[in-house]
C-alpha cells in the first residue's frame, strides 16, 4: 500500500490517477494555442485563418520553431520586459545559420531594424526585417551565458530561477539534433545597446510594452528562441516578460520588393538565396 | 620548382615591400617560431600560461583568428561573450577573450595597435559575391582557409564563428554605420596574447584584396609561442 500526499482518497490506482490528470487541464500566461487561430492574441491586420503557430513564451523560457520559406513570424513584447535571443538555421543544412558578423558588415550597418537582412555565413539571407515598432536590439552581445549568470544571479540552469539564454538555447537546439557548436552569436530584440566613439556600450534598454518585430523566413529554418535578460541589462534582479510569438504564411522576397532593390549589397544576398532556393526545390 | 600556371593570380605583396620580422612582445623561452605565408593557413596548441606573439610583419595585414579549448573544441572563442562581459567592442590589452561558456581562453596581454577588431568577422567566397560582386566567387578567402586549416583538427562549419581580426580596423561610427576602413598598424607591430588553458589557434592569413584590410597587398606573418 502506498500513500501519496493526497491521502486515502487519493492516487492509487490508474483511473484515479487519470481521473485527476485530465481535471487538471487549464490555461495559463504562458502557453501554445492551437490550433494557432484559437490565438486569444490574434496580430493586427493578420486573417487569423492563414495562422500556423501561436504561443506565448515565459520569462525565462524558449521555444523553436521549424518553419517554411515564405513564413511571417511575429514576436510581441508584451510588457516591456521581454528580450528575444534568436538563431536561425537552414532547416535544410542547418550547418548554415545565422552570422552575425556578416549581419552587421554587408550591410555596412550595426543597428537591426525594419529592412535588415539576418545573413548566414553562405552569402544567402535566410530571414529579414520585414516590420519592426521597437528599434530597440543589439546584434553585438549575444544570449546571456551561464558563466555570466552565474557571476550576476548565482544560476545559469534552466530549471532555476535565473536560466542563462545560452542553456535555453541548448534546449532549444537540442529538439533539432543540434548541439551547442551549433550556437553562434545570436541576435536580441527589444533590448538595445548603441556603440559610443570608444567602442563602449551603452544600454537603451526596451522601447516599452507592446511592441514587435516581424521576421520572414526567406529559406526553411529553424528559429531558436531564448526569452531571458540581456547580459548587459543593469539591473541587479532576472527581470523577463513574456514574449508572444505569432507566424502565418506569407511570400518569400522577391528581387522586385524593396528590401532586395535597396543597395547591391542586399540585392546579390537576395539573388544567391532565391538561385540557391530554386535549385534545391525548396 | 618553377612553373607557368593557368590559375588566375593570386594576390602577394608588392617586392618592394619593407617587412619587420620583429620578435616576441613579451620576454620568455622561444618554444614555437613560425612564418605563415601570404594566403596561407596556420594553426597551433598554445599551452597554459605560454604567450602567442603574431607580428603583422608588412603592416595591415588581417590575421583572422579563431580559438577552441584544446581539450573540447565544443568551447570555443565567442566575440559576443568578449564584448559583453568587457562592454565595448574593441579589443585592446586586457581584454580577456572568453569561449561560448563565457569563460576565458586568452587574454590579450600585449598590443601594439590602438584597437583591435572582433565584430567584423571573416571574408568569405560566398559574402565576398554580396560584398563586390559574383566576379570575386573565385578568389580565396579566410573562410576557405578556416575550413582546411580546421579540418586537421576535426571542425568542421559547425565550428566556424564570429572572430578575431588582428591588425585589422572595424569603426562603429555614431549612426551604427561599421566597415573595414584603413587600418592602424605597421611592419612589424604585434599583439601577445596569454592563454589561460591549453587552446588550439586557428589563423588565417587573410587573402582579400577588395578593400583595405590588406591594405591591398597581402603579406606574411610570424608566429612566436614563448615560455616564461
Amino acid at each position: 500500500m502506498t500513500t501519496g500526499r493526497l491521502g486515502a482518497e487519493g492516487l492509487a490506482n490508474v483511473g484515479q490517477a487519470r481521473a485527476d490528470a485530465r481535471g487538471r487541464a487549464s490555461v495559463s500566461d504562458w502557453m501554445p494555442y492551437l490550433p494557432a487561430n484559437t490565438t486569444p492574441y490574434p496580430p493586427d491586420g493578420v486573417d487569423p485563418d492563414t495562422l500556423t503557430w501561436a504561443e506565448t513564451v515565459a520569462p525565462g523560457g524558449y521555444t523553436h520553431l521549424r518553419v517554411a520559406r515564405g513564413t511571417r513570424l511575429r514576436l510581441e513584447d508584451v510588457d516591456g520586459e521581454a528580450c528575444a535571443s534568436v538563431l536561425v538555421h537552414n532547416a535544410a543544412q542547418p550547418g548554415e545559420r545565422l552570422n552575425v558578423a556578416d549581419t552587421q558588415k554587408i550591410p555596412w550597418q550595426a543597428y537591426l531594424g525594419a529592412g535588415h537582412p539576418l545573413l548566414s555565413g553562405d552569402g544567402r539571407v535566410l530571414a529579414t526585417i520585414v516590420a519592426d515598432t521597437s528599434g530597440r536590439h543589439d546584434a553585438f552581445c549575444g544570449a546571456s551565458s551561464d558563466a555570466w549568470n552565474e557571476a550576476k544571479y548565482g544560476d545559469a540552469t534552466a530549471e532555476g530561477p535565473s536560466p542563462s539564454g545560452h542553456a535555453l538555447l541548448r534546449l532549444a537546439a537540442a529538439r533539432h539534433g543540434l548541439e551547442s557548436r551549433d550556437l553562434p552569436p545570436a541576435v536580441s530584440f527589444f533590448k538595445g545597446v548603441r556603440v559610443a566613439a570608444d567602442g563602449a556600450l551603452e544600454w537603451t534598454g526596451s522601447a516599452g510594452p507592446g511592441r514587435s518585430v516581424d521576421l520572414l523566413a526567406e529559406l526553411p529554418l529553424v528559429v531558436l528562441i531564448a526569452n531571458a535578460p540581456h547580459p548587459r541589462d543593469p539591473r541587479p534582479d532576472y527581470v523577463a516578460g513574456p514574449l508572444r510569438v505569432h507566424a502565418w504564411r506569407s511570400r518569400p522576397t522577391g528581387l522586385d520588393d524593396d528590401v532586395a532593390a535597396a543597395t547591391p549589397e542586399r540585392e546579390r544576398a537576395y539573388r544567391n538565396t532565391i538561385a540557391y532556393a530554386g535549385l534545391a526545390g525548396l | 620548382m618553377s612553373i607557368t600556371t593557368t590559375v588566375p593570380p593570386r594576390p602577394v605583396h608588392d617586392p618592394d615591400s619593407p617587412l619587420d620580422w620583429s620578435g616576441p612582445l613579451v620576454p620568455g623561452e622561444v618554444v614555437l617560431d613560425e612564418r605563415v605565408a601570404p594566403r596561407a593557413a596556420w594553426s597551433g596548441v598554445v599551452a597554459a600560461a605560454d604567450v602567442l606573439t603574431i607580428v603583422d610583419v608588412g603592416g595591415n595585414q588581417s590575421a583572422d583568428c579563431l580559438l577552441y579549448a584544446a581539450d573540447d573544441t565544443a568551447e570555443r572563442y565567442s566575440a559576443a561573450d568578449t564584448i559583453a562581459w568587457q562592454g565595448n567592442v574593441y579589443v585592446r590589452t586586457g581584454t580577456v577573450l572568453r569561449s561560448n561558456l563565457g569563460r576565458p581562453l586568452m587574454a590579450v596581454a600585449g598590443n601594439e595597435v590602438d584597437r583591435q577588431d572582433t565584430i567584423g568577422g571573416a571574408c568569405g567566397k560566398e559574402s565576398n559575391t554580396l560584398r563586390y560582386g559574383h566576379h570575386t566567387a573565385y578568389q580565396h578567402a579566410c573562410r576557405e582557409n578556416f575550413l582546411a586549416e580546421g579540418a586537421r583538427h576535426g571542425l568542421g562549419v559547425r565550428d566556424l564563428v564570429s572572430n578575431l581580426n588582428w591588425f585589422m580596423n572595424v569603426p562603429v561610427e555614431a549612426d551604427g554605420s561599421l566597415g573595414i576602413v584603413d587600418g592602424m598598424s605597421g611592419p612589424g607591430r604585434r599583439v601577445a596574447l596569454r592563454a589561460e588553458r591549453d587552446v588550439l589557434v586557428v589563423v588565417s592569413n587573410c587573402p582579400q584584396m577588395n578593400n583595405p584590410c590588406n591594405d591591398f597587398n597581402c603579406t606574411p606573418l610570424r608566429m612566436i609561442v614563448t615560455r616564461p
